[in-house]
């Protein structure tokens, strides 16, 4: 092993909109040797991208290197020229980015793409570079690797698009790839597959990766080293087994103990429920998005609706909200039936049903201030105005945790957790009896995410609302949930209470996600694959998730 | 207030300058507006400072008229428009379905005739009057402000706080007041700029053309037509009217850029 990337005292400035230089990476130092993987984890704002494009002697529009050092077998690429970065990038360091969809071109062909950087580079002549493109293809298990570069990148899933940008970087043979947050946009079920590709394929090839990531689980099953970051400073660096097993900074601890919200409390199912959907049929166009729905809802209970995209979970939301009417069954909410469209429904009607949404920068008008924002409501259902309308807004942002004088503030001035609060503000301030929850905490990092979800078990027990709550997280439903429903493309799976879903035996699906969970373990990726090899050699029915 | 040019000042004061020639004009004149005060086409004097027109009437005199009759009608019919292609447009992006497609085919077919053609029609059957000036640019117009408020609506409207308040029960005026205007306002207020200055080239082709305002009044579209001939001459009269069209043109453009500006990097933040 020799010294291949080495990083040191690298600071890095970024600038927004006429304002002053701002130091984003604050003196970071690393090193990697060919055929390490070094795993790069923090929240967002913590540098850890800015630091990984770096390697590539790049940064940001907005940014810039300041100071510091960046050899690539002692060469240094900080201040070298464009036609030398030219000649490095894409051939000897290579980059997989988060959003493969946004970064293929789709006027063009899989392979064309896959091979642009060898072909152009003059590394390869054409027909080479296609049959390593193959290769590479087979290595990471996409189908048909004959055939499937002749594809268009709509043609095929995520999964198989973010394996094929993972080929792409790999086809020049680099010997470093840079990896940012390359599984964060799957679903948990084709993540483990994506991972365990990937995995193989640095492995077999020799090839050293900085592995970008928010998830220590998931780095955890690849890196042999993992560097914490915060802030654009070094928290702790050290062997995979001793961050994960013997965090020694505190941030790193909250990082490996995060989501220690739990709730223990006994419900009992009594008469009438807080919301309940009944025989719910649902199309668009001509697709079928649900089947014969029925889910319930207790008072002072929370219903976790637990799906990966295109299971018709955010479409449930939508039926029961009335925006999109049914085609067949009902909706009731304390026993009394909804009109199918928002428009027939009476105010009231409106006001004990809120909705809380997954991106809190979209769902409140950036025009308006956090009082306007909550106060609205208050007006619209109970007629309040002026100094008592002002008072209710102070309390109920006492209430979900921040300070009276946001309400003079706009939602740009907030954090992404805070303008989340107030979201929570708004439709408390409807006193309704059920909240739709949609993905709520899914665009915050996990602590802050963590923080919401007290707060709404809180809310919950003070106020006695019921929550339906729609995610794909399963850490997030071990948390919260007392009653738990399966969806699976637009049908529900299963469903009962939290602990008869959580636990076995399952329904296959069920258990497929379950599974793909990754776990704060050294080697979990390997044995839950080896887990489901060996059943299937068995005969059981195990689902498979190669093909998403 | 940052990121203000030069070009941008000196925008403002151009439109400054011609907004108080608009208001006061008429009071700084030193003749009557259609007194005929000396020859034909006499050179600049300090009796006449830009000397006078193809009937001996003051250029300075009717220069100053005219801004405050073309400013006017220009203004009013950009404003008319704007009321107009706004209302509907907001209300085809945000209700949508078969209104947005009634009023997107209407207006289709608005635009496909010819601007100027559509108005010589209409001017010759219609009396040539000051409202009907006003009335024929401002819905020629309009449609191109209904086409841009549909688009830039469209945007805000699929947005969750839209969804929000339609959740709640608000009404169509409020969604559409309250929720989706002031997310629309900077690029409206920049094209408000170039449309102004269209109505503007457009009064003025029209008078030029003989169907804009009528004679004896003054207006500069007008008062370039009538000493059109002093070009032969190699006189520079018809310049001068002609140069208060451009100088105010430019200097509204100049003002529009930095809006434009302006908000595209405010959105770039958000």
């Amino acid at each position: 092993m020799s010294l291949l990337l080495e990083i040191s005292d690298l600071r890095i400035q970024g600038q927004s909109e006429g304002r002053d230089w701002v130091e984003l990476v604050k003196g970071i130092s690393l090193e990697l040797e060919t055929g390490e993987v070094l795993g790069l984890i923090g929240e967002s704002g913590a540098g850890k991208s800015t630091i990984g494009l770096s390697a590539l002697g790049y940064a940001r529009e907005g940014c810039r290197l300041a100071a510091g050092s960046i050899r690539l077998n002692g060469e240094e690429l900080l201040g070298a020229a464009h036609e030398r970065l030219r000649e490095i990038r894409g051939v000897r360091v290579a980059y997989v980015a988060q959003s493969a969809a946004a970064a293929f071109n789709p006027a063009h062909r899989l392979n064309a793409q896959v091979t642009e950087a060898a072909v152009r580079h003059g590394i390869m002549a054409a027909e080479p570079a296609l049959a390593e493109a193959k290769r590479l293809y087979a290595k990471l298990r996409l189908p048909d690797p004959d055939r499937f570069g002749e594809r268009y990148p709509h043609q095929v899933s995520g999964g198989q698009l973010q394996r094929a940008m993972t080929a792409m970087a790999m086809v020049a043979r680099p010997q470093l790839i840079v990896f940012d947050e390359p599984t964060t946009a799957l679903d948990v079920t084709t993540q483990i597959e994506v991972l365990a590709a990937i995995k193989d394929a640095i492995r077999d090839e020799g090839t050293a990766a900085l592995y970008i990531t928010h998830d220590l689980a998931v780095v955890a099953q690849i890196a042999d080293r993992i560097m914490v970051l915060r802030y654009g400073e070094l928290v702790e660096e050290g062997p995979t087994r001793q961050i994960l097993y013997e965090p020694q900074a505190d941030y790193t601890r909250a990082l490996v103990n995060v989501r220690r919200v739990e709730l223990n409390k006994e419900h009992h199912a009594s008469g009438l429920a807080a919301a309940e959907v009944e025989g719910v049929t649902a199309l668009y166009g001509q697709f079928v998005a649900l089947k014969d729905i029925s889910v319930r809802v207790e008072p002072s209970t929370t219903l976790a609706v637990v799906g990966e995209s295109g299971s018709g979970k955010s479409t449930l939301a939508r039926v029961i909200t009335g925006l999109l009417p049914p085609t067949t069954g009902e909706i009731r909410l304390r026993g009394e039936r909804l009109p199918a469209r928002l428009k027939d429904r009476t105010k009231d009607q409106l006001r004990r049903l809120q909705l809380i949404y997954q991106m809190p920068d979209v769902a409140l008008n950036p025009r308006q201030t956090i009082e306007e924002i909550i106060g609205r409501p208050l007006s619209f259902y109970f007629g309040r105005r002026g100094q008592e309308r002002r008072r209710r807004v102070e309390e109920l942002l006492d209430s979900v945790e921040l300070p009276k004088a946001f309400a003079r503030r706009y939602p740009s001035e907030l954090s992404g957790g805070q303008k989340q609060r107030v979201c929570i503000a708004r439709a408390l301030a409807a006193e309704p009896e059920v909240i739709i929850c949609d993905e709520v905490t899914s665009a915050l990092d996990a602590q802050v995410a963590d923080g919401v979800l007290r707060l709404l078990l809180r809310l919950q027990a003070e106020t006695e609302m019921s929550y339906l709550f729609i995610t794909h997280d399963l850490a997030t439903v071990k948390a919260i949930a007392d009653s738990i429903v399966v969806m699976h493309q637009g049908r529900v799976v299963e469903q009962g209470a939290k602990h008869e879903v959580l636990s076995p035996p399952h329904d296959p699906y069920t258990e497929l996600l379950l599974s793909s969970v990754p776990e704060m373990e050294i080697g979990w990726l390997d044995r839950t694959l080896a887990g489901r090899a060996a059943k299937k050699s068995r005969g059981e029915l195990v689902l498979d998730s190669a093909d998403r | 207030m940052r990121g203000i040019s030069v070009s941008t000042i000196v925008g403002f004061a151009i439109i400054l300058l011609f907004a108080l020639t608009a208001l006061f004009g008429p009071l700084l004149a030193p003749y009557g507006e259609s007194e005929v005060v000396g020859d034909v086409w006499e050179p600049f004097s300090a009796q006449f400072p830009l000397g006078t027109d193809s009937l001996g009437r003051d250029v300075l005199t009717r220069l100053l008229y005219g801004a405050s009759r073309t400013i006017g009608v220009a203004l009013a019919a950009a404003l008319l428009s704007f009321a107009i292609g706004m209302s509907l447009g907001f209300l085809a992006a945000v209700v949508g379905g078969w209104i947005d497609h009634a009023l997107s085919r209407a207006i289709d077919i608005l635009m496909a005739i010819p601007t100027l053609i559509f108005a010589l029609v209409v001017l010759s059957v219609l009396p040539p009057s000051v409202i009907v000036l006003v009335l024929v640019i401002a819905i020629l117009d309009s449609t191109r402000v209904f086409r841009l408020s549909r688009a830039v609506a469209m945007d805000v409207a699929v947005m969750d706080f839209v969804e929000v308040a339609r959740l709640r029960g608000e009404r169509l005026g409020w969604v559409i007041t309250r929720e989706v205007l002031p997310n629309t306002l900077p690029p409206l207020i920049a094209e408000f700029g170039l449309r102004f200055c269209f109505a503007f080239l457009f009064l003025s082709s029209l008078s030029f053309l003989g169907l804009g305002i009528q004679p004896p009044a003054a207006d500069w579209g007008g008062m370039v037509r009538d000493n059109a001939n002093a070009i032969s001459f190699g006189l520079i009269v018809p310049l001068i009217p002609a140069a208060a069209i451009a100088i105010l043109t430019i200097g509204v453009n100049l003002v529009v850029d930095w809006q434009l500006r302006r908000s595209s990097t405010a959105r770039r933040r958000a």
